[in-house]
C-alpha cells in the first residue's frame, strides 16, 4: 500500500487525530501565554526574581520530555492530563524569557516620558511596555509553539491525543504491514501543521504590530 | 472656535517654589541635590545651567515627582507638590525630554493625545486639540498627524515632544536638554520658536542646559549651579553677562561676555545715532548746511515715504543747485530694523564700506543709524545700568 493510499484510506481518523493535536497544542500555549507573559511581567523589573524565573523554566528544560511524562504518569495517569502538564511546561520558558528581555529591553526614556505625562505604572505598562515588548513576546510564543508540537507528538508515549500515535504505533511494530506509511503519516502531519500555525503567526504578527515598530 | 482660544489664553504659569529641597540617593553618600531654595516667578523661563552631574535633571525631576525628595517643599502654584497625587500632578506639568521620547509604536496624534485621553476628554475634542497643536509646533497637521515618529526628522520629533507636552495647556513646562541632540541649526530654529511660543502662552519653564548660549538665549532668568546644585548666582543673562558672580561663574561663561552681551540687546532698545537725512524733494543745500553741521561730510537721502534711499558726500551737495533727489551718491545698502541684534548690526557695519548702518522702522522708515560708537556707546550703559541696579539691591539688602 503506498503512502497516498494509506491517508486516504483513513482520512477521518488523521483528520480527526490532526485536529486533537493542534487544539492540544494551541490551548496548551494559550495557557502557557498567559502564565508567561504574566511572570515576566511579574518579575522583569527585579533581574534577581525574573532570574530566578528564568532558570526554572530552564532546568525543566534539561529534563527530556520523555522522561517527564514518565515522572508525570504515577501523578496524573495516563490520557490528556499529563500531556497537557508537559507541554504547558516546556512552552512557559521561552515565553518568560522573552517576556523579560523584551520588557528590560524597552529604552528607559520611553518609560520615563510615559510616568513624566501622567501614566500610572500599570497604563504605562499595558500602553507602552507590552506593545514596544510584544514583537519580541511574539516571538518566544512562537518558538514555544514549535516546541509544543514536537513534544506533542511524544505525548502519545503516554497515550495522549494526537498525530503522535501514528509514529509511535508505525515504530512499534516496525517491518509490519505500514509501519512506515504510519510513521511516515504522523511525522508530515506534524510539520505541515506546525507549517500552518508558523503562518498564523506571521498573521498575528501583521495584526497586532503597530506599524511603527514592524520591522 | 472658542474652546481652542480658551486653551491658548488658559492654562497660563504658575509660580514654583522649592524650599530646603535636598535629594540624596539611596547607597550614595554625596546629596545629589543639598538645600536647595530656589523661587520661580509665574509665566518666567528658568534655566538651570551648570556642568554634567552637577544635579540639574534631580532638581527638575523632583518639581514633577518623578524624583522624591528626601527632604523639602516644593510648592506649585501654592500647592504642596506632596499633596497631590503624583500622576495628576504630572498631568498637570508638561514634560520634554532630550531626543523627544516619543512612543513609537503611536502615531503623531496618538503621541499627542496621550494626556488629553488621560483627562477624559472625547475623541472629538482631542482630534481637534491635535491639529491645532500641530499647527502651533510648525507642523502641518494633514501631513503629520497620522505620521510614524521614526518618519521624523530630529527637529520634527522634538516639535511633536513640545505637542505633546503642551497638550492639555498645562501651566509648567518642565524641559531636559530639550534640543540637546539637535544640530545647531534646527537647535537654534527651535529655540527661537520656543521662545515665540512662550511669547504667546506665558508659561513657567524649568529648563534645563549645560550649554551657556543656550541658557542666555532662553532664560528670562539663570541659575548658575554647582555640584549638589548649588546656586552660585541667579540672574537675568544681562545682569549674569555684566556682573558674573564670582571665579566659578566667571570660568563657566568662558571669554566673549561682551559679545555675548551683543547677541543679547537688540537695537531696538539702544540709543541710536541720528545722520544727517532728508526727503528727496528737500533743497541740496539745506541738506548741505546740515551735513557741514554734522561734520562727517555725508547725509542720507530718504525717498517720499521717508525710507533710505542714497548716501550722498557733502562735496556732492556743494555742487548741486536742485533738490537732494537729484545728487549723486551711493546707494544706502544693507538696512537694519529694530529686532536685529546688536551682535548682527556689528556684522553688517563690517561688511559694508561705510562708517554707519541706517536702521529703519515700520514700512522701512528712517528711524536713525548704529555706528561702532553706538555699539560702543550701548556697552557702556547696559553695563552701568547693571552696576547701578547691583547697587540698589545691595542698599537694600545691607542696610
Ligand atoms: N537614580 C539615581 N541613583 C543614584 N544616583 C543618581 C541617580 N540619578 C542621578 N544620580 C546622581 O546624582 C548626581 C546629579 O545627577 P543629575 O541630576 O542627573 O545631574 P545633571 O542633570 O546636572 O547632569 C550625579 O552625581 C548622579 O550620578
Ligand atoms: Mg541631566
Amino acid at each position: 500500500m503506498s503512502l497516498w493510499e494509506y491517508i486516504a484510506d483513513r482520512r477521518d481518523l488523521l483528520l480527526f487525530e490532526a485536529v486533537q493535536h493542534a487544539s492540544m497544542v494551541a490551548q496548551c500555549v494559550l495557557i502557557a501565554a498567559l502564565a508567561g507573559v504574566l511572570a515576566g511581567v511579574a518579575t522583569y523589573r527585579r533581574p534577581r526574581l525574573s532570574g530566578l524565573a528564568t532558570s526554572t523554566a530552564g532546568v525543566v528544560f534539561t529534563v527530556p520530555s520523555l522522561a517527564l511524562l514518565g515522572l508525570l504518569i504515577p501523578v496524573l495517569g495516563l490520557g490528556v492530563a499529563p500531556s497537557v502538564v508537559a507541554i504547558t511546561i516546556y512552552a512557559l520558558l521561552p515565553i518568560i524569557r522573552n517576556t523579560v528581555v523584551g520588557l528590560s529591553g524597552v529604552d528607559p526614556a520611553l518609560v520615563d516620558a510615559a510616568r513624566g505625562i501622567g501614566m500610572s505604572r500599570r497604563r504605562s505598562l499595558l500602553r507602552v511596555e507590552l506593545p514596544l515588548a510584544w514583537p519580541v513576546i511574539l516571538i518566544g510564543i512562537r518558538v514555544a509553539t514549535q516546541l509544543a508540537m514536537g513534544i506533542g507528538a511524544v505525548a502519545a508515549y503516554v497515550s495522549g491525543p494526537g498525530l503522535g500515535e501514528q509514529i509511535f504505533s508505525g515504530l512499534a511494530r516496525l517491518g509490519g504491514a505500514n509501519a512506515v506509511n504510519s510513521a511516515l503519516t504522523g511525522t508530515i502531519g506534524i510539520a505541515v501543521l506546525a507549517l500552518l500555525f508558523d503562518a498564523c503567526y506571521v498573521l498575528i504578527g501583521r495584526l497586532t504590530i503597530p506599524g511603527g515598530v514592524r520591522a | 472656535m472658542p474652546e481652542a482660544a480658551n486653551h491658548m489664553s488658559g492654562g497660563k504659569g504658575v509660580p514654583i517654589e522649592l524650599r530646603g529641597v535636598t535629594k540624596v540617593f539611596p547607597g550614595t553618600g554625596e546629596p545629589a541635590v543639598l538645600d536647595l531654595d530656589l523661587t520661580i516667578e509665574a509665566g518666567e523661563t528658568v534655566v538651570l545651567l551648570g556642568p554634567s552631574g552637577c544635579g540639574k535633571t534631580t532638581t527638575m525631576r523632583m518639581i514633577n515627582r518623578l524624583t522624591e525628595p528626601t527632604s523639602g517643599d516644593i510648592l506649585i502654584g501654592g500647592r504642596n507638590s506632596r499633596d497631590i497625587d503624583p500622576d495628576r500632578l504630572r498631568r498637570g506639568i508638561g514634560y520634554v525630554i532630550q531626543q523627544a521620547g516619543l512612543f513609537p509604536h503611536m502615531t503623531v496624534a496618538g503621541n499627542i493625545a496621550q494626556v488629553p485621553r488621560l483627562l477624559g476628554w472625547d475623541s472629538r475634542r482631542v482630534s481637534e486639540r491635535v491639529d491645532e497643536l500641530l499647527a502651533l509646533v510648525g507642523l502641518e497637521p494633514a501631513t503629520f498627524r497620522d505620521r510614524y515618529p521614526r518618519k521624523l526628522s530630529g527637529g520634527q520629533q522634538q516639535r511633536v515632544g513640545v505637542a505633546r507636552a503642551l497638550a492639555a495647556d498645562p501651566p509648567v513646562l518642565l524641559m531636559d536638554e530639550p534640543f540637546g541632540a539637535l544640530d545647531p541649526i534646527n537647535r537654534a530654529r527651535l529655540q527661537d520658536e520656543l521662545l515665540r511660543l512662550q511669547e504667546e502662552l506665558a508659561k513657567t519653564i524649568v529648563f534645563v542646559t549645560h550649554d551657556v548660549d543656550e541658557a542666555l538665549k532662553i532664560g528670562d532668568r539663570i541659575a548658575i549651579m554647582q555640584r549638589g546644585s548649588r546656586i552660585v548666582q541667579y540672574a537675568s543673562p544681562a545682569e549674569i553677562l555684566a556682573h558674573p558672580a564670582d571665579d566659578y561663574v566667571e570660568q563657566y561663561l568662558g571669554g566673549g561676555s561682551s559679545m555675548r552681551l551683543l547677541s543679547l540687546t537688540r537695537v531696538g532698545d539702544i540709543e541710536l545715532d541720528q545722520v544727517p537725512h532728508a526727503t528727496e524733494d528737500t533743497d541740496a543745500g539745506d541738506l548741505r548746511a546740515q551735513a557741514e553741521a554734522d561734520g562727517r561730510g555725508y547725509a542720507l537721502v530718504l525717498d517720499r515715504l521717508r525710507r533710505p534711499r542714497r548716501w550722498v558726500t557733502t562735496k556732492a551737495l556743494a555742487g548741486a543747485d536742485g533738490t537732494a533727489g537729484e545728487v549723486e551718491g551711493e546707494p544706502a545698502g544693507v538696512l537694519i530694523g529694530g529686532r536685529t541684534t546688536l551682535q548682527e548690526a556689528l556684522e553688517a557695519l563690517l561688511n559694508t564700506d561705510n562708517d554707519v548702518v541706517p536702521v529703519v522702522g515700520r514700512r522701512q522708515v528712517y528711524a536713525g543709524a548704529v555706528s561702532l560708537g553706538t555699539v560702543q556707546q550701548a556697552i557702556q550703559t547696559i553695563k552701568s545700568r547693571e552696576r547701578d541696579r547691583r547697587r540698589r539691591q545691595h542698599g537694600d539688602g545691607g542696610e
